[in-house]
């Protein structure tokens, strides 16, 4: 049985242990053969910024984590450009390389999808 | 027509949204409807919905409790996240018998298990909801 | 698609950005804090009225009544339904997602 998973990340290292938790979930879906993709929206898109150091607050670094995901193959990353424009943040920001997505089109991404969940 | 089948991931603590009031009600409307509820998994702060120990003032709701009723008037499965759970210091019969003998802190009607058990449900289910704070 | 949202409004800004990334054809559903958005003089009210233009939106009845929202403060085209048509609404839609 294979389904087409995406997780919406809206979350960042600071926002409790939500994103840690979410990453769990996620390395277990695809820990089952399952695909996965990830659309980083909202707060979320802070996650990806580079140069963070949660290690200063003892919280956990989910950067490597993010940076593992191609062996997981984890490979289609979507980011909502609205998302990052609002926060003066461009692709180049970014520690992994995204595909940009506009508002308007997040509606019919999700649909192609089996399973959407928010991390 | 198959009836339709949810896998339903609870992530909000009791006592801070109403999420777990929202799919109690969407779950027990669902299963008084006929339609299937592959499993109900608890995770993040939504394993507090499952302490055994939770007494709440006579003239309030028992979260927990109904759970309870609801996992056995339809023999409902309800599984509390092994890893979430033992971050925030819930554990089952085994791990506390580990940690000097006392029984579980899983209320009736709960069992303890891995992340594997919602990608399962996941897998098996024709619909997939999350109920979050 | 059912997309479900649960904040309210004036708490945050999670409604129109629903509104803003559902497509034609797709269905919202307020519940929880977010039903304060089907009153016809709340904050978003423009945003919500351009939304039902292209999506269908509807309010989970309880939490209007228990918030003390009645029929007449609702915007006319906001269905309210109860916990049994939210399951099959549920059942019927291929996909569905909660917003956080």
């Amino acid at each position: 049985m294979k389904k087409n998973f995406l997780y919406v990340i809206q979350s960042t290292s600071f926002d409790g242990i939500r994103i840690q938790e979410a990453l769990d979930e996620i390395m277990t879906v695809a820990a089952f053969d399952q695909p996965v993709s990830l659309l980083f929206l909202d707060e979320g898109v802070y996650s990806l910024k580079r140069g963070q150091n949660p290690e200063i607050l003892n919280l956990k670094n989910v950067v490597p984590i993010f940076d593992a995901l191609e062996m997981y193959e984890i490979k289609l990353l979507y980011i909502e450009d609205e998302s990052l424009k609002i926060r003066g943040l461009s692709t180049g920001d970014l520690i992994l390389p995204v595909i940009p997505v506009s508002r308007s089109e997040i509606g019919g991404l999700l649909e192609n999808f089996d399973v959407v969940l928010t991390g | 027509m198959m009836m339709i089948k949810f896998a339903i991931k609870i992530s909000g603590s009791p006592y801070h949204s109403q999420a777990s009031d929202t799919g109690y009600h969407f779950i027990a409307a669902a299963l008084r409807k006929g339609y299937g509820i592959y499993r109900v998994f608890f995770y993040g702060d939504g394993i507090y919905n499952a302490l055994r120990y939770a007494s709440p003032p006579t003239d309030e709701r028992e979260i927990v409790k109904r759970w309870s009723l609801l996992a056995q008037e339809f023999d409902l499965d309800l599984v509390v996240c092994v890893s979430a759970a033992q971050r925030r210091g819930l554990l089952g019969e085994e791990e506390n018998k580990l940690l000097g003998g006392r029984e579980s802190d899983l209320a009736e009607g709960f069992r303890i298990s891995g992340l594997g058990q919602w990608v399962e449900a996941m897998l098996e289910a024709d619909r997939v909801l999350v109920f979050s704070g | 698609m059912l997309h479900l949202v649960q904040d309210s409004p004036t708490e945050n800004n999670k409604l129109v950005l629903c509104i803003e990334r559902a497509v034609p054809g797709q269905t919202i559903l307020l519940i929880e804090e977010a039903v304060y958005g089907a009153r016809c003089d709340s904050s978003v009210v423009a945003q919500v009225m351009k939304g039902i233009e292209v999506l269908t939106i509807c309010a989970l009845a309880p939490d209007l009544e228990a918030r003390g929202i009645l029929t007449e403060e609702t915007l006319p085209s906001i269905r309210r339904i109860s916990y049994e048509e939210f399951v099959d609404l549920a059942a019927n839609s291929k996909h569905i997602h909660t917003w956080l």
